[in-house]
């Protein structure tokens, strides 16, 4: 039988686009790369990036500063403090040998203990933070696409990690774990304590990327590109991983990019707390620790660590937003 | 009759419902297709039609009843049993939007079925993935575009070209065209009718639409409930509908309206599927209804010597065949 119809309506359906002469290089622009675009356009996101670049940089690069400053973050200048311990000259003793002052009692260098600091404090953020991101997406994904009694399950689990309360749990846990391994006068190696805060980080932080992974497979898995692959025979993982997961890296993203500062300012509470990073690593919450005794006779002190960290949450939290916005337009302020 | 290539008896699927008795979105349909032969499924929202395809993929688990395909009984083939056949049987979607994946180019979409099944073609995945998407008239240049870039149409093609993958023999085509324009409408269907005739396939169209059924099928099963009402050759049911249900259904579309009577305007509501009527599930609407209507469920059997089936206490009169024969014949 003859098909007049298809002559009729559509003398020539698909190939004769007008798309098509035009660019003859056939390239789709994938959803991804139009939430780039829109991401090159957003000034707060370039500048944010630009510093959180820097400060990347920065942390990488710590030998080869110290190596063009000239000091190390275990050199001490105990000549340039007064009898009392504090330091000589101006605003904490700024001067062109040390560009952030000196620490008083111990006449360690501020500026390079802060590029190191960053050093610890990002490594241990990023570390957290993808911990918590795979197993969030994890548990979310199995919770999510799995259903009944695995939701339940996991469910609980969640419901029990979101009760328990994380800086009493931290405050105990942290001594206890380094008794279980040293002894009370053993020096505890950095590596231990930042596997240990890691660790506790991922017990607890894994909960929110959970919940919401969970929520977007609910919403994705009744789609009927979901039957289409289950229709064609695909198993489980491929359905989870490369049929619901790549439209999942959205929310993804946003969520590691905004849990990235909390960690960073997590890390340095509980440091200040005397249950992060051990002396003499280099580290925020310890150095704003101490610095507190030096309130008043040398406010320069807190001043550099404190607006570091301040400058680094900030990048972050403005840069995790207008990735939100940028790859999802539609959410608008 | 050669043997059916798939033959459906009593096929019901109920849905539990928290605190309150199963929905019975399909009771007992029966359903025989023909190798190369085109059954639409037509009927209104809610009917249990698109239930009904989603079992017969498999997508669905069938409470009871039995699925027979190419003389094999696939009702409740489970893991790797069932791959086999999920080369066989293949679904076309209804919404085009929703059925394609957005972060997936048309040529990994196409590709699917062949990668989920390792399937190497010769020749490779890029070459009959672009045969594909000639085939069902896209341009094979667009292989590696997002689906978010082509219109619904070409969507649709997209989905039919990834049933295709596979080479499948069956393909249940759910509401095709139902979220389509209607000048594409008609080039997605006769895509389906082109294909059909050129790739030997055999398709369970399910459609609310009767001018596209009409356009499209050879057989037609009309549908009320969850069940099968009537069944038949398509000149047949067009012609000569012998269930009033059909009769009403037929009526409300202008162009087929019965001439002189007018349109039949059923009254009230579908019955809920948690509680359907006694006896014939149309009786309710009826205008024939009698009390052997409430006591007896009708079957689903052809009366008075005639090749339709009907599931009807009282059917229309057989002579109004002879008219559904004439149109037969000019058809053909």
């Amino acid at each position: 039988m003859a098909l007049p119809a298809e002559v009729d309506l559509n003398p020539a359906p698909p190939p004769a686009e007008p798309a098509a002469p035009v660019a003859p290089e056939v390239a789709g622009r994938s959803p991804s790369r139009l939430a780039w675009a829109r991401l090159k356009k957003d000034r707060v996101a370039v500048v944010s990036a630009a510093v959180i670049v820097l400060m990347l940089v920065i942390a990488l690069g710590a030998p080869l500063i110290e190596w063009a400053y000239g000091i190390g973050p275990y050199d001490d200048f105990k000549a340039r403090l007064d009898r009392f311990g504090m330091p000589l000259g101006y605003a904490g003793g700024i001067d062109g040998d040390h560009w952030f002052g000196v620490e008083p009692h111990l006449g360690r260098d501020i500026f390079i203990r802060l590029v190191y600091g960053m050093r610890t404090s990002l490594l241990i953020a990023t570390a957290a933070a993808t911990l918590t991101s795979v197993i969030g997406v994890l548990v979310g994904l199995a919770a999510g696409f799995l259903g009944r009694w695995v939701d339940a399950i996991l469910g609980w689990v969640m419901d029990f990690a979101l009760a328990m309360p994380f800086m009493v749990f931290a405050l105990a846990v942290v001594p206890t774990v380094a008794l279980r391994f040293y002894g009370p006068r053993d020096d505890i190696p950095p590596l231990f304590r930042g596997v240990v805060l890691v660790g506790i980080f991922a017990v607890f932080g894994w909960t929110g990327t959970a919940r919401l992974v969970r929520g977007q497979v609910i919403s994705l898995r009744e789609r009927e590109f979901i039957e289409a692959a289950r229709a064609a025979g695909a198993g489980l993982g491929h359905m989870l991983f490369k049929q619901l997961l790549p439209n999942l890296w959205a929310p993804i993203l946003i969520s590691f990019s905004l849990a990235l500062p909390s960690y960073v300012t997590a890390e340095a509470a509980l440091s200040f707390l005397d249950v992060g990073m051990v002396e003499p690593v280099p580290d925020f919450g310890r150095m704003i620790n101490k610095s507190i005794n030096y309130l008043q006779s040398d406010p320069a002190y807190v001043f550099f660590p404190g607006i570091t960290i301040f400058v680094m949450v900030l990048a972050f939290n403005l840069f995790g937003d207008a990735l939100r916005d940028a790859l999802d337009p539609r959410s608008s302020r | 009759m050669t043997s059916p290539l798939l033959k459906v008896e009593g096929l019901t699927k109920e849905f539990a419902v928290r605190g309150g008795p199963p929905v019975q979105a399909v009771s007992g349909v029966d359903l025989s297709v023909a190798p190369g032969e085109a059954v639409g499924l037509v009927g209104e929202s809610g009917c249990g039609k698109t239930t009904t395809g989603r079992m017969l993929v498999r997508l669905l688990e069938p409470t009871a009843g039995s699925i027979t395909f190419d003389g094999r009984d696939i009702t409740h083939l489970r893991g790797r049993a069932l791959r086999p056949l999920r080369r066989d049987i293949q679904i076309v979607f209804q919404d085009p939007y929703g059925s394609l994946n957005p972060r997936h180019t048309v040529g990994s979409i196409v590709a699917m079925p062949l990668e989920v099944n390792g399937i190497k073609p010769p020749g490779g995945t890029r070459r009959r993935v672009q045969e594909l998407l000639e085939l069902v008239g896209l341009n094979p240049e667009h292989y590696n575009r997002y689906p978010h870039e082509f219109s619904g149409g070409q969507r649709q093609r997209i989905g039919i070209a990834r049933a295709l993958a596979l080479n499948p023999r069956l393909i249940v085509a759910d509401e095709p065209v139902s979220a389509l324009d209607v000048s594409v409408q008609a080039q997605v269907v006769n895509l389906l009718r082109g294909l059909q005739r050129d790739l030997g396939l055999t398709f369970v169209l399910i459609a609310h639409d009767l001018a596209v059924v009409r356009h499209f099928c050879q057989r037609v099963a009309v549908m009320y409930l969850g069940k099968v009402v009537e069944s038949g050759d398509r000149e047949d049911i067009y012609a000569a509908p012998r269930h009033p249900y059909t009769r009403a259904l037929l009526s409300a579309v202008p162009e087929l309206g019965e001439g002189g009577q007018g349109r039949i305007r059923l009254t009230g509501e579908v019955p809920a599927p948690t509680d359907p009527p006694s006896g014939c599930r149309f009786r309710t609407r009826c205008w024939k209804a009698q009390e052997i209507c409430a006591s007896a469920e009708p079957e689903l059997v052809p009366r008075g010597g005639s090749r339709q089936a009907v599931a009807c206490h009282f059917p229309e009169p057989e002579s109004a065949h002879a008219e559904g024969e004439a149109a037969h014949g000019a058809a053909g």
